[in-house]
């Protein structure tokens, strides 16, 4: 998803020359292409994400449209202050790109596991926030970004599911298995991964993606969601404040909805599919 | 106070001095001492230094001025009325309901870059605005003004060690070192000194000056610009500077001259220091909540 998402922006930075590319010490083998080709438009900030963002800030006070590339928590929560006051205060067009959507790092521990910033970030006043599924939704999100030109966050996660064909940042249709319009639908939220597909299968339920979780395409679920007796919202992200909240707000209640996410630390080891599997049993635990 | 090399200055750090006490009367807000500190930097940047358009104040070309001590706005606010970004008669707003006078500096009053008030964010963003113009080949300038408390704060040494590394020459950051912080004295603290040898250790050109004399200041503005290496002058300040009352006591980093006595004491000394005959405040009363 990483490298769809970096190709599409340096092809669309060659005409564009706003965009400028900031990254923490982070994407070995991702940034070195944008970084030989547009010197002048990338920076490597360093280990220092607070002044990375207040830096990228200044770049686009100046006039360029900044994207901060790093590792999850670190362009997220290390450095919240100053996404706050210096970007979202001040309506500026950053883009915070987080790699490695919720345990995209599982192996490596919590503190790489990113699951609480979902929250987090529709927290930020005027913040837009984008959680593609697939590498195409991580282009598309990118091109609505760099139209809109506000705060913005994209978090991205690790290839799985190929999606046939998406549909813009709102909810896109992966797969209906005919439960019709009185049964369940799965509702990702995340990179999809072969794990939710087997869980919407085995619960017999049409499966949705959604990317845009702000502003949220309300009336949209509404249209295509409305009338399904249950909705499971899939997330690799704390059940606080994240996708089940949102969905939560837009239909009124948490009446229909339900919620398969993480509760807490994960603390057991484990690559990715295997953490994934635990919390889809609901075995997250506090 | 009032040498004669530089009367316009003078006259420039003495209004805004005057306008802060009157401004922090009439809406019975803090963070005097501060404001009072800072006013001869203040002067003399707007005096002597900065390139500015009051009557366009997103002029391409400008110098940008981070005011990252985002407390002290009543001084940022009174410079700027004073140069004419805005009306001198607005002052009179601060502390009312439905002002854009916030109590930290804010970005929708004209000429102000940056909103701040949280300590640490404005090396950080005057590193970002400094990159840009040497990216782009632009001459204009960065200033960054500082508290001596935000240099506690590990995000302002990021910031040090990013614009010496990028080799930001156009970048200068003044620091009020007025010595103390919200309770107490800066080396009892968390102890700072020595700083300028700090910098210079990052690869900063760092200088020490009294940051009441106008000429000491103007000089080390005019000779802060460098090819190479970004430059910090350390402005030794008095907390409260000009009113005896209010000089080194902590208390004026809270309370506001609230009662017509206090406010007239205060420009009273003030005006005894300047040399110069009693005025009496210009505002009135009746405004904000004093």
């Amino acid at each position: 998803m990483r490298n769809a998402w970096i190709r599409h922006l340096q092809g669309l930075a060659e005409r564009d020359e706003r965009i400028f590319l900031v990254v923490g010490d982070l994407g070995f083998s991702v940034v070195e292409d944008f970084a030989a080709a547009y010197p002048e438009r990338f920076l490597n900030a360093g280990v220092a994400e607070q002044n990375m963002v207040s830096v990228a800030a200044g770049l686009a006070r100046e006039g360029y449209s900044v994207f901060v590339y790093s590792i999850g928590n670190f362009v997220t929560l290390r450095c919240l202050e100053q996404i706050r006051n210096d970007v979202c205060l001040h309506r500026l067009p950053v883009c915070l790109v987080a790699v490695g959507g919720g345990f995209m790092y599982g192996a490596l521990g919590p503190t790489h596991h990113l699951t609480e910033d979902i929250a987090v970030m529709r927290a930020m006043p005027g913040m837009r926030v984008y959680v593609p599924f697939c590498a195409r939704s991580a282009e598309v999100a990118l091109d609505e970004v760099l139209s809109e030109a506000l705060p913005a966050y994209i978090r991205l996660g690790r290839e799985g599911v190929p999606v046939g064909e998406v549909a813009g940042n709102g909810v896109t249709a992966v797969r209906r298995v005919a439960s019709g319009v009185a049964g369940t639908a799965v509702l990702n939220v995340g990179a999809l991964h072969a794990q939710v597909v087997e869980f919407a299968e085995k619960n017999r339920a049409d499966l949705y993606a959604l990317c845009r979780l702000k502003p949220l395409p309300a009336e949209e679920l509404e249209e295509v969601l409305g009338s399904y007796r249950r909705i499971v919202v899939v997330e690799d992200h704390q059940r606080w404040g994240g996708a089940y909240g949102a969905v939560c707000e837009a239909f009124g209640g948490s009446g229909r909805v339900e919620s398969v996410a993480v509760e807490g630390f994960v603390l057991e080891g484990g690559r990715e599919e295997d953490l994934r599997r635990r919390f889809l049993r609901g075995a997250g635990r506090a | 106070m009032g040498n004669g090399l530089t009367q316009d200055t003078e006259e420039l750090a003495y209004r805004i001095r005057r306008l802060a006490l009157e401004m922090v009367h009439r809406a019975d807000s803090s963070h005097i001492g501060g404001a009072l500190s800072v006013a001869d930097i203040l002067a003399v940047l707007y005096g002597r230094v900065l390139r500015v358009r009051p009557e366009e104040p997103e002029w391409p070309e400008r110098d940008r001025l981070v005011f990252s001590k985002g407390h002290a706005c009543t001084a940022l606010y009174a410079a700027l009325a004073l140069k004419g970004f805005f009306p001198l008669e607005e002052l009179a707003d601060f502390g009312s309901p439905g002002t854009r006078l916030l109590g930290h500096v804010s970005h929708h009053v004209p000429g102000v870059e940056w909103s701040t008030g949280s300590l640490g964010h404005g090396l950080g963003l005057a590193c970002g605005q400094a990159l840009a113009a040497l990216r782009r080949g632009a001459s204009w300038r960065v200033f960054a003004v500082l508290s001596d408390g935000e240099l506690d704060e590990g995000s302002t040494w990021e910031a040090v060690l990013f614009a010496a590394h990028h080799r930001l020459g156009n970048l200068t950051a003044i620091v009020d070192r007025n010595r103390q912080q919200a309770l107490g004295d800066t080396e009892n603290i968390l102890r700072l000194e020595d700083i300028c040898a700090k910098l210079r250790a990052f690869g900063w050109q760092a200088l020490e000056v009294d940051g009441h004399d106008h000429r000491a200041l103007l000089s080390a503005l005019e000779a802060a610009v460098s090819d190479s290496a970004p430059t910090c002058i350390v402005a030794r300040t008095v907390k409260g500077c000009g009113v005896d009352y209010m000089e080194n006591r902590l208390e004026w980093h809270y309370r506001a001259p609230k009662t017509r006595e206090l406010l007239e004491s205060a420009l009273r000394e003030l005006a005894q220091r300047y040399g110069r005959p009693y005025e009496p405040p210009s505002m009135g009363d009746g405004g904000g909540k004093g």
